[in-house]
């Protein structure tokens, strides 16, 4: 790809020609302060915070700025500092002052944002302080939305529109009215949404966040169980305990991406109800069993039963390797061709 | 039929209107003449003429202009001057029937003018008032005069001309005649109209649009909605000649849908156009095809920004996009090369292109030619639509034209350009009309909203109500506008109610500033402008609202008090009878006072307290309970 070479804040930078100078930037390892960036997301240039100044004239923001040969962008021009700082100020000076108890505390980008810009309790005392009183939508059984803590940058818009193409949220209402919405305005149970998670994991705050979001110990890199199409997943533990999951963005299968069941259906696993060890019915009762006792029932049991009395369901949740042997087994073993597969859940 | 054979055919019906020896009875009946009670004028005159059995015709124009005067009509007699009668009433018009059409008394008492060929005793020479002489009616022209809804009326007058001359013309020298011209953009922007064009010709694509912004929504501008109700054919052929130029197959006029009356014209005109050839399929026999749409809007302020008319057009909410973008007229509707431009851009259109660039630019300033439109309102005498050649100056609008002051008012500010504009002190009332200079004065051009002020206006009052009104109307997608305009207000509120602190002024200043810097489109760019001219030029306001907790022009209900001078009151009981709350006591013949807890600063006691006696003042700050 062809490269152009421009300057930020002193350091020449090469870039891909068609980059915009905040991809630029980071890619180079520069901070440019943002909000409603999202690599995977079309830039939409709304929260203003990227602004810099470009060939010592003209103020614009960075994330929709194309690279161009011999640009001179500053990110600590004066201009560029007064309404990067009144931007984050008013932010914050409509949010929530609950930064301890909140779930994003530490992983969250105002307050990224707000510690790079430099908002002190000085600065923010000459606001008049507003949070919106929206009630909580609780309705979806993964996760909550709350108004009250949203920048409106829209990437939750965005992600369901360019990335999910479900088209479940929009802006309702105008002005400092705005909000994210379902048609209608109602619950987001009540909507066309899948509930695949896309948006809260996207959001950069905490006004879409998991119903229950522990922070994990460690991470476990593993494949999807639920299909065949086999996103990679990072699972969260803590203790013995899997208490989260995400989508493995260098997986090429998913990049990132899970559905309803991958993100939010691990509970399974560390249910109690959950079966971890064989069980033969012995006088009509189901005993734990070892795995040979088990399969020496089932040897006995099957070789009387071999042709069209034997039919065999595998299941979408083992590889296809297993699969194989199944089918294979099915034909070969029990001499008959009812072989089938879920294939769907 | 050719072109000249609809010419000869309209100038036909047109000359028997006016000399076919019938007296001619027009009535004003746009929107502003109907809610003055014009409908009901021209009931009358229809009941009266049949009553009488009078051949006279009655034709319904557009708006004539002098908001003041209405509802105006204008009587041609043969043989007499054109007499136009103010705030005519029903009853008037059956009065003005039987001395004036029956017999021969003008009825001086109720004229405000006349004009055209030949004098009346006892009444003025309408062109020759200082109200009307600065003015050059060009948008205007047929306005007040045709009736809107009859094509052949506007052919008649030089209608189409243009539309037939450009179409014989190539259209890079339509471009070269709108760029001669100098006009520029009559929205607000300023723009130049004929580079415009150029870019739209210019522009890759099989499919181009043209669109019409009517989406006319600054709060006291209603010039747009005057010349569509008054000349919608002008617009119409402005955007066919605009189509043909930049090579557009259709064109859509994004109309308020709060202008029923003016969709309802511009239906008919349409419809007429069709008739006459002049749209649709090889418009006057060439191979150029147009069609024209209306689009009534929802309402939404910020729609009347381009891209977000657009989206809008689209049935997309309307936001505007966001820059670093392709202009418009590469990238406008549906992504398709667009050519978007104002009603009056593209109304002035026809009449450059049939009587020159060279015409068009002999008014006007090197740099801002032709004419400007203002909606003069406010405290002047005289409110209405106003067109004045570029250059003249704030003074002469606001005092010949405006007839100064209203009830001998001071003069304070005049704020142009709407909620975008800024307001302006009496030191700068020599600044020229034209784009650069109001700019530099820190206010806009703007759509052509003027509000006169007067001493009883509160300066950060009127900064508080504009900042009301774009904090409502901000689309709220970019935090700088949505919440800085929020901010904005909220601070204006507390100064407003007594509860200012000295650093609101300096973060006022700063956060404007931010606003304007950080803002996606012009409503928020413009947002603090308001903000800005009214701290510039009135700073004392603000700091006799914040550090005294005083309003100097008595408007500020927190800050203000009324109190009972105990010298003047005679216990005439006036007062307490009409308080709405009872918080005026006191025995007849005894001296009143007011219960400062209780008073809700109505102001009602003020207004009734006799004249003579004058016992009642409104204070600001507010005095304690005991004072009073």
């Amino acid at each position: 790809m062809k490269k152009v070479t421009l300057t930020i804040d002193g350091l020449q930078l090469r870039a891909d020609e068609g980059s915009t100078v905040l991809q630029a930037a980071l890619a180079n390892g520069l901070y440019i302060p943002n909000l409603c960036n999202h690599p995977d997301l079309v830039p939409a240039g709304l929260c203003r915070v990227c602004v810099v100044k470009v060939d010592d004239w003209k103020i614009s923001i960075s994330c929709k700025l194309p690279v161009k040969e011999g640009m001179v962008i500053s990110t600590e021009d004066p201009e560029v500092q007064r309404i990067r700082k009144s931007t984050v100020e008013l932010l914050v000076a409509n949010h929530p002052m609950t930064c301890l108890t909140c779930s994003r505390d530490a992983n969250c980008e105002l307050q990224r944002v707000a510690s790079y810009v430099g908002i002190t309790q000085e600065s923010l005392k000459r606001y008049r302080r507003s949070v919106r009183q929206l009630p909580i939508d609780s309705s979806n059984p993964f996760f909550d939305i709350d108004h009250s803590k949203c920048v409106l940058c829209g990437i939750c818009v965005r992600t369901c529109d360019e990335l999910q193409n479900i088209n479940a949220i929009d802006y309702v209402r105008r002005g400092v009215h705005t909000t994210v919405g379902t048609l209608g305005n109602k619950p987001i149970t009540q909507s066309c949404c899948e509930s695949c998670g896309e948006c809260v994991a996207r959001c950069p705050v905490a006004a879409l966040a998991p119903k229950e979001s522990p922070i994990s110990m460690r991470e476990v890199k593993s494949v999807c169980t639920y299909c065949g199409v086999g996103c990679g997943i990072l699972l969260g533990v803590r203790g013995e305990k899997v208490v989260g999951v995400r989508g493995d963005r260098d997986n090429p299968v998913n990049r990132g991406s899970l559905c309803v069941k991958g993100r939010y259906g691990f509970k399974f696993i560390n249910h109690p109800d959950r079966l971890t060890t064989p069980l033969v019915r012995k006088d009509g009762v189901l005993v734990p069993a070892s795995w040979d006792e088990a399969l020496e029932r089932v040897a006995a049991n099957f070789s009387e039963h071999k042709g069209e009395q034997f039919a065999a369901l595998a299941s979408a949740r083992i590889t296809n390797e297993d699969n194989y042997l199944i089918q294979k087994f099915t034909r070969a073993v029990m001499q008959t061709n009812n072989i089938d597969h879920c294939a769907r859940l | 039929m050719t072109f000249a054979e609809i010419q000869a055919q309209a100038n036909l019906e047109w000359e028997a209107l006016n000399n076919g020896g019938r007296p001619q009875i027009t009535v004003g009946t746009a929107t502003c003449g109907r809610s003055a009670g014009a409908m009901a004028v021209v009931k009358a005159f229809e009941e009266e003429l049949q009553a009488k059995g009078i051949d006279a015709a009655l034709v319904e124009v557009g708006c004539i202009g002098p908001c003041y005067a209405e509802p105006l009509v204008n009587i041609k007699k043969p043989g007499w001057a054109t007499v136009s009668y103010r705030n005519v009433t029903a009853e008037m018009a059956r009065e003005i029937v039987a001395a004036f059409l029956l017999g021969d008394d003008p009825l001086a008492k109720y004229a405000l003018g006349v004009f055209g060929e030949g004098e009346i005793a006892g009444i003025p020479n309408i062109l020759s008032t200082p109200a009307f002489k600065p003015q050059e009616r060009r948008v205007f022209r047929n306005c007040g005069t045709i009736d809107p809804t009859n094509i052949n009326h506007y052919i008649a007058n030089d209608g189409y001309i243009g539309l037939n001359k450009a179409l014989g013309m190539r259209q890079e020298e339509v471009v070269d005649v709108m760029k001669r011209s100098g006009l520029r953009g009559r929205g607000g922007g300023g723009f130049p109209a004929g580079r415009k064009w150029e870019a739209g010709l210019k522009a890759k694509g099989t499919q181009k649009y043209v669109v019409c912004n009517a989406d006319e929504g600054d709060p006291g501008a209603f010039m747009d909605r005057a010349v569509i109700e008054g000349d919608p054919h002008s617009v119409l052929e402005g955007m066919i000649i605009a189509g043909y130029t930049i090579g557009a197959d259709t064109g859509y006029i994004y109309v308020r849908a709060e202008y029923p009356l003016a969709i309802r014209r511009l239906e008919r005109a349409i419809q007429q156009a069709h008739e006459f050839g002049f749209l649709g399929q090889n418009i006057l026999g060439t191979n150029f095809s147009f069609e024209i749409r209306i689009f009534p809007g929802a309402g939404a302020f910020v729609c009347g920004e381009s891209t977000a008319l657009t989206l809008s057009i689209e049935g997309k909410r309307g936001m505007p996009r966001v820059a670093p973008r392709p202009r418009t007229t590469e990238v406008g509707l549906y992504d398709k090369p667009t050519l978007l431009n104002n009603v009056k851009t593209f109304s002035s259109a026809p009449m450059i292109i049939t009587r020159g660039a060279e015409w068009f630019a002999s008014v006007g300033t090197e740099k801002s030619t032709g004419t400007a439109i203002f909606a003069l309102t406010g405290k002047v005498q005289n409110c209405g639509l106003i067109e004045v050649p570029m250059g003249i100056t704030l003074r002469d609008i606001i005092y010949d034209i405006g007839g100064g002051i209203a009830d001998g008012g001071q003069f304070k500010a005049v704020q142009t350009g709407g909620p975008s504009g800024g307001c302006l002190p009496e030191s700068l009332l020599d600044t020229p009309i034209d784009y650069d200079s109001l700019d530099a004065a820190g206010s806009i051009m703007g759509s052509g909203g003027m509000v006169v002020m007067d001493e009883k206006t509160c300066m950060v009052d009127v900064a508080r109500y504009f900042l009301d009104f774009t904090e409502i109307e901000s689309c709220g997608q970019c935090v700088p506008c949505r919440l800085g305009t929020k901010q904005l207000l909220d601070i204006l509120k507390d100064i407003c109610s007594g509860r200012g602190k000295p650093e609101d002024m300096d973060l006022l200043y700063e956060l404007s500033h931010s606003v304007h810097g950080g803002s996606v489109c012009g409503l928020g760019q413009t947002a603090a402008n308001p903000v800005l001219t009214t701290l510039r030029y009135f700073r004392d306001e603000y700091e006799a609202h914040i550090n005294d907790r005083c309003c100097p022009a008595k408007v500020c209900k927190s800050l203000i008090s009324y109190v009972i001078d105990k010298e003047k009151c005679v216990g005439c009981t006036l007062c307490a009878k009409s308080c709405p709350v009872q918080a005026i006591s006191g025995e007849k013949k005894k001296i009143h006072s007011i219960d400062q807890a209780l008073c809700v600063q109505c102001g009602v006691c003020l207004e009734k307290c006799p004249k003579k006696f004058s016992a009642i003042a409104c204070v600001s700050p507010k005095v304690k309970q005991e004072e009073s």
